[in-house]
């Protein structure tokens, strides 16, 4: 059954720009943050929102949470406006921006969410639950006592994410919430937001510039650039749409030359490792496979896929079309 | 509006006990505070080691000027004097941050700091204050009793809402706090001496537009029992309760249709 | 000499670049002064003479107090600066270079201090010859005295600033006894009330100070009521707190090198 959780319609956001011409004098320009746009995003996904630097990513995040209000169009969150009801929305929903923090910088992190317990009106023990949870599942517990800046980076991320959840909310917007972590950090951070989102149906809008997030957690894409959506739908389409090609890395037994295969090409050779290059619309790998298997002794295959890196560079370049 | 009372009294507790930590820097910090702005009141006195009177206000009726209006400023900038601070909040996201808390964005912006060391300026102010009642001439009666207390907490909420009405000029122009500071730290310079003695200009501004006259000249004409230089309407001497609800609403009023714009025009 | 004009410049085109908040510093300048000049009106309502000024010095001293504030009191950005640097362990670097750090930071505030004469000033104080009948100069001599007061006030302001800093190397947490002793020197230059009001003997007392130095001396000598009687006398007194304070600077940032050097930072 449809439940979009939010609803953007036609929406924009002009700026007025006062640019510089000359010592004196200014000019006034408006500029469209976002230029009309529209998705809907069911309860209970986790969407990644990409976009080259100012592309409008943030702005629109901020119409989402209530700080922007639009020059146009029709935002509904959790069944708000909230360029309205902001307060109100504020309530059910979480917020982690990447460079800054929710938390209180000089109290012990436990501190911060007793404090937030108190803003968002979380029964007692419902907080307890969760942050007994949480604190399980990110592993807390050597550092919850510890003021909030003398954190290590890591640790302060598993903080602002327990802080942005403790209060059961509908949807989290997350800002490069793995920035700047280490390659453990940031596969706790993906695990917990996989979790979390299984177990309590939280919808997540994810924004980053790391594709492994993308890769891991997103069942679904928005891409933005100039203020425009230029791509809206999930991975694996948008593997078939922009990158339609995929490798199959055998092992041969022993070496042999560069394999002759009908849909296929060899790209590269190493040894008895050989990289195949195929269409995926006109070779199935199980085809490829058994071809290869008629001609030579199989130890193991692999499947990879394009860099979604190169599939991202490829819609930035192909721009609003 | 009694839980946001109970929210902010929290999350000012918070910030109260982590600076209790360092307590005896913080006991520091208190005494040196007080001995400084008392060095205000001593400039006034090397003034009037040279002269009986100004315009007709003896000293002992100077200081009570410069107490009342001294605890309320002291008061003041205990709660919001952070304020200052309040354009690093625009520019570093804070305020955003804020925006998307489930509290009004007033309450949250008062409550993010309380700095118990300004409290030194409140007990130099009270010294000050408990021997110009005792010196000045007073005939007390329950009424001027009254006005006492009465125009302190007036004068508190005027310069609060002052001070916050100045504050949403950040929204505006980001570099301009130093305006705010010339009203709020010159208000409370010029609280402290008769208004009588200041051009017409600037009577008239103290008066109805910033009315910081409401906060000691006023009251303190009424508890002197001095006779109005100015030809005013008796009855503002015991305007400051009005005048410090109407002040705190504008401000109010003021403070949301800043943050309109601040909505609409983008961060 | 070219390195001293480059980093004057620098010193000069860091205020510059903030119009915003020299206009606002402007303005606080000017409301302060008319407060002021109120109130010391209203003072000499009651007496014509007060330590040998008259009301046009007093609303003279007003009007070159606020302008000159701004020139030899700065609080500005880059106050504590030095003492962060040495906080932080930065200072080292500065120390390595062949540059004379006391010498470079001396030449980037007198950058500061010009931007702060031009823009802040004379414009404010201009504004108050307008609006007050202000005491001038008695003669072309005693405007020259003053410009040179003002050239070593410079020199001991910058040298007060830079012994307090240098406290850094010693102390954890600088910033409280370097607020208040630098408070303190504000209101002991002289700022609201003219030094020369304060009772016998504490007014001449006060005014023997290297803190009067900065501010007081200066209008002493614009008025034409230096200490002493003597405005020679008053800029030998000025000129000897200057060198004195310059060289104790010197000593103790030998001495912090010094501690540096043995800790290793």
């Amino acid at each position: 059954m449809a439940d979009p959780v939010i609803q953007v319609e036609d929406v924009e956001k002009r700026f007025v720009v006062r640019v510089k011409r000359g010592r004196l004098r200014r000019e006034r320009r408006e500029v469209a943050a976002v230029d009309r746009i529209a998705f809907e995003i069911e309860r209970g996904t986790i969407v990644g929102y990409l976009g080259p630097n100012g592309a409008g990513k943030s702005t629109t995040v901020k119409m989402l949470t209530g700080i922007l209000v639009p020059s146009g169009g029709r935002i509904r969150v959790a069944g708000l406006d909230p360029s309205r009801r902001r307060v109100e929305l504020a309530a059910k929903i979480g917020v982690v921006f990447g460079q800054r923090s929710q938390l209180w910088w000089d109290l012990p992190l436990r501190d911060s969410f007793e404090l937030l317990r108190h803003i968002y009106r979380v029964p007692p023990a419902r907080h307890r639950e969760n942050l007994d949870r949480f604190a399980d599942v990110l592993a807390l517990g050597p550092f919850i006592d510890t003021p909030v800046r003398q954190l290590s980076l890591g640790q302060r991320m598993r903080g602002e994410l327990t802080a942005a959840l403790l209060h059961d909310p509908e949807i989290v917007f997350l800002d490069e919430p793995t920035i700047g972590l280490d390659v453990v950090a940031k596969a706790a951070v993906r695990e917990f937001l996989s979790e979390v989102n299984r177990e309590r149906a939280v919808t997540v809008l994810l924004t980053t510039h790391d594709l492994a997030d993308i890769e891991r957690l997103c069942s679904r894409l928005l891409v933005i650039d100039h203020g425009r959506l230029i791509w809206d739908g999930g991975l694996e389409e948008l593997r078939r749409q922009h990158g339609p090609e995929r490798t199959l890395v055998v092992d041969l037994e022993e070496s042999a030359p560069p394999l002759e295969l009908d849909g296929a090409r060899v790209v590269k050779v190493d040894g008895p490792r050989q990289w195949l290059r195929f269409r995926r619309d006109e070779t199935s790998a199980s085809e490829l496979i058994a071809a290869v298997g008629a001609q030579a002794r199989l130890l193991d295959v692999a499947i990879e896929e394009t860099e979604i890196e190169e599939i991202v560079r490829r819609i930035y370049a192909a721009g609003g079309r | 509006m009694a839980e946001l009372g109970r929210i902010y009294l929290r999350l000012i507790g918070a910030r109260a006990r982590s600076q209790l930590e360092y307590r005896a820097s913080l006991v520091l910090q208190i005494f040196a505070s007080a001995l400084l702005t008392l060095l205000d009141f001593v400039m006034i006195l090397v003034l009037f080691e040279n002269v009986p009177e100004l315009d007709g206000w003896t000293v002992q009726q100077v200081a009570l000027l410069y107490g009342i209006a001294g605890i309320s400023f002291a008061l003041t900038d205990l709660i919001v004097g952070h304020l200052d601070l309040f354009p690093q909040m625009i520019r570093d996201g804070t305020f955003d941050q804020i925006l998307v808390r489930p509290l009004p964005s007033l309450l949250q912006v008062v409550a993010s700091d309380f700095s118990l060391r300004r409290i030194g300026k409140i007990l130099q102010a009270v010294a000050v204050l408990i021997v110009a009642l005792a010196a000045a001439d007073i005939e007390w009666t329950l009424g001027r009793a009254a006005m006492v207390p009465l125009a302190v907490v007036s004068g508190t909420l005027i310069y609060t809402g002052v001070w916050i009405a100045l504050a949403t000029i950040a929204f505006w122009i980001v570099d301009a706090i130093e305006f705010v500071n010339a009203f709020t730290y010159g208000g409370n310079f010029l609280s402290a001496y008769p208004i009588t003695i200041f051009g017409r200009w600037l009577r008239n501004l103290v008066l109805f537009v910033i009315p910081i006259a409401f906060v000691a000249y006023l009251p303190a004409l009424y508890i002197l029992d001095k006779p109005d230089e100015l030809g005013l309407p008796e009855a503002l001497q015991y305007a400051s309760p009005f005048v410090a609800v109407l002040t705190v609403l504008v401000a109010r009023l003021v403070w949301e249709n800043a943050v309109r714009h601040y909505r609409s025009a983008g961060g | 000499m070219r390195l001293d004009w480059e980093l004057a410049r620098r010193g000069y085109r860091r205020y510059a670049a903030y119009p915003g908040a020299t206009a606002a510093g402007l303005f606080t300048n000017v409301f302060f002064g008319l407060l002021i000049a109120y109130i010391l009106l209203a003072v000499f309502d009651q007496t014509s003479n007060i330590g040998g000024y008259d009301v046009g010095d007093a609303l003279a001293y007003v009007w070159l107090a606020q302008g000159l504030l701004s020139v030899v009191a700065s609080y500005g950005p880059s106050w504590s600066e030095l003492a962060l640097r040495v906080r932080s362990g930065d200072v080292a670097t500065d120390l390595y270079r062949p540059v004379d750090l006391q010498r470079a930071l001396f030449a980037q505030d007198v950058g500061r201090a010009g931007y702060q004469v031009i823009w802040r000033a004379v414009p404010q104080f201009v504004l108050g010859a307008i609006l007050f009948d202000i005491t001038a100069p008695a003669d072309a001599l005693v405007l020259l005295a003053f410009c040179l007061s003002v050239c070593i006030a410079i020199v001991v302001s910058f040298a007060i600033r830079f012994l307090v800093n240098l406290s850094a190397f010693w102390l954890l947490d600088y910033r409280g006894p370097m607020l208040l002793v630098l408070t303190v020197a504000h209101l002991f230059s002289g700022l609201i009330v003219p030094l020369t009001f304060f009772p016998e003997p504490l007014g001449d007392i006060l005014r023997a100070l290297p803190f009067a130095a900065m501010l007081q001396t200066p209008i002493d000598i614009w008025v034409g009521e230096p200490l002493g009687g003597s405005t020679v006398g008053a800029l030998l007194l000025q000129v000897f707190w200057a060198v004195a304070l310059v060289l104790s600077g010197r000593l103790v940032l030998a001495a912090g090198t010094q501690k540096l050097v043995v800790q290793g930072g």
